[in-house]
């Protein structure tokens, strides 16, 4: 390469060339919009006599509360037993809406018979299960993952079953003739293939549980990220407050940030598709 | 790799794929000693892909059986593969991995499946491309990996249905050397279902041509030609032409002349 061509490329291609590296530093500068307009409400707040008493809102007690909360071991606490919540009914929900899913994609019959009862029962807004929930678990814990569990099942649900609709069947056929048990053709043919369509689901669903799990835990729990913004507001700790909504903004993105990988990771389909 | 042939035979294979509608074929009984490359010849609809499918195992005849070296035919089997009309490979998969897939479902050891899939890849000169997602391949190499992903079971028949139609007039020619060329050199047998005369004059050690309602096979031919086949050859040429008179005839084949074929 010339030196010219490597000039005229080289700052062209420090932002174009790496899409990756431009797509960081992009949204670096978004953040930091954010937090300075955070930053200038906290001072607005302060200056004003009327709001004096609300100026822990503002961006640097949030900040500085950080290190509090993490050194009484609170955030910590609350976001494991948040977590855990979140995991268990996540799980749950994987566990039944794959396979039901796969069997929808699958079985003709069973696909007409179900569909309208599952888009039904999808449409009931999760936390109008609680009152329920509340009455049929012995414990709080039990109904907040039911509702995280039911808010979740129908995302991946319907995800895996249209990942299915996608499969060649071709593809069986190939696996037949080349000697695949059912459960070969199960895990080298089938989850391979619908594996985009299920993280999808999954990520959708991690949305709606994150969503979900918070407000349902400003009722009966004494543990987890929702109890402790209640408590926070009950003392008037306002920067714990805004610690902890910081905390659940950073894990929701994080934890979409590892489904988007993992669904480049599985995504085989190129071009329009 | 060392592959030995075998020697089918079908006995009063008969098939209808619905209880009570009409046979596809009926009573076909065909021979193919062991290493030999076969041929049928047929129009459209006449049962070739359904009798090539009962034979790879993947459907059941109504009756009839068919046997390689005495041993029936009751499902797939690495034994016998066949190589579709479109490659249909696994879109997930490197050219690699699309290979070493029936070695897999045979819990075959890495090691073994290494170098089985080297070898099958070395075969059909797709070396450069081991590494690649399939589908950044172009049609013809695509079939190239489905012969391999065959070729690797080291089956002793190899069923091939229409396996080049769908490819251009270069890349067909050059597969349809190459199968033959491995073929022979490999000694497996092969049972092509084609109705590309040239294919078969190409390919085949025997045409067979199937025709009728219910189909049947009407007339056979051997194709006793040196390798490699040049569609020039006039050798070829007249072969092609009598493999196109006997087409022509058997088009207007019909059930008086069965029964006096028969007879
Ligand atoms: N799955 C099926 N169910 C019912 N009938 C079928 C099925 N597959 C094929 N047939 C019928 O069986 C007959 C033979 O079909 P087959 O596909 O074996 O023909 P073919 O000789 O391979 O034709 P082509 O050259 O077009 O591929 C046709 O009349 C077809 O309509
Ligand atoms: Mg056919």
């Amino acid at each position: 390469m010339t030196g010219e061509a490597n000039y005229t490329g080289g700052v062209i291609s420090r932002f174009t060339g790496h899409p990756a590296l431009t797509r960081f530093a992009w949204g670096v500068a978004g953040v930091g919009i954010l937090a300075t307009l955070w930053f200038l409400a906290g001072v607005w707040l302060e200056s004003n006599s009327s709001t004096a008493s609300f100026a822990a809102f503002g961006l640097i007690p949030t900040l500085e509360a950080i290190p509090e909360l993490l050194a009484a071991g609170k955030l910590q606490a609350a976001s494991a037993a948040s977590g855990y919540r979140l995991g268990l009914g996540l799980l749950i929900a994987i566990v039944i809406g794959v396979p039901i899913g796969i069997v929808m994609g699958r079985v003709k019959w069973f696909q007409e018979y179900s569909n309208s009862a599952f888009q039904f029962l999808r449409m009931i807004s999760p936390l109008s299960w609680m009152p329920l929930a509340v009455l049929v678990f012995a414990t709080w814990n039990g109904s907040i993952i039911f509702l995280i569990a039911i808010a979740s099942v129908w995302p991946v649900m319907f995800a895996t079953a249209a990942g299915l609709a996608k499969i060649d069947p071709n593809w069986f056929k190939v696996a037949r003739n080349l000697g695949a048990t059912p459960l070969q053709m199960l895990s080298n043919v089938i989850m391979p293939a619908i594996a985009f369509d299920v993280f999808s689901g999954i990520r959708l669903a991690l949305g709606v549980a994150w969503i979900v799990l918070v407000p349902a835990e400003y009722l009966g729990v004494t543990s987890g990220l929702g109890y402790a913004i209640e408590d926070a507001r009950e003392t008037l700790t306002y920067n714990h407050l805004t610690a902890l909504v910081l905390t659940i903004g950073v894990i929701g993105y994080v934890l979409d940030s590892i489904l988007v990988v993992l669904i480049n990771r599985y995504s085989w389909q190129r071009g329009g598709a | 790799m060392a592959i030995r042939g075998t020697n089918i035979k079908i006995e009063g294979l008969t098939h209808r794929y619905r209880s009570r509608s009409g046979v596809t074929f009926n009573r076909v009984d065909l021979e193919s000693p062991q290493g030999e490359a076969l041929a049928i010849i047929g129009r459209s609809g006449c049962g070739k892909s359904t009798l090539l499918h009962i034979v790879a195992g993947l459907l059941k005849a109504s009756e009839g059986s068919i046997k390689l070296d005495g041993n029936p035919i009751d499902g797939p089997s690495p034994k016998w593969v066949m190589m579709f009309q479109a490659p249909h490979l696994f879109p997930w998969m490197t050219v690699k991995q699309n290979v070493g897939v029936g070695l897999t479902f045979g819990n075959w050891s890495r090691a073994t499946i290494d170098s089985r899939v080297d070898e099958a890849i070395r075969l059909v000169e797709l070396q450069d491309f081991a590494q690649s997602n399939v589908q950044d391949l172009s049609g013809g190499q695509q079939q190239r990996v489905a012969l391999a992903r065959s070729l690797v079971m080291e089956p002793e028949l190899l069923l091939l249905d229409e396996p080049f139609s769908a490819l251009d007039a270069f890349t067909r020619s050059s597969l349809q050397h190459d199968v033959r060329a491995i073929a022979k050199r490999l000694g497996f047998n092969i049972i092509l279902v084609t109705h590309d005369i040239d294919e078969a004059v190409i390919m085949a050690d025997r045409a067979v041509i199937m025709a009728g309602s219910p189909g049947n096979i009407v007339h056979e031919l051997d194709v006793d030609l040196p390798d490699p086949r040049d569609r020039g050859d006039p050798q070829v040429q007249k072969l092609r032409a009598e493999l196109m008179d006997s087409f022509q005839e058997a088009a207007n084949y019909n059930k008086p002349k069965a029964a006096a074929l028969a007879g």
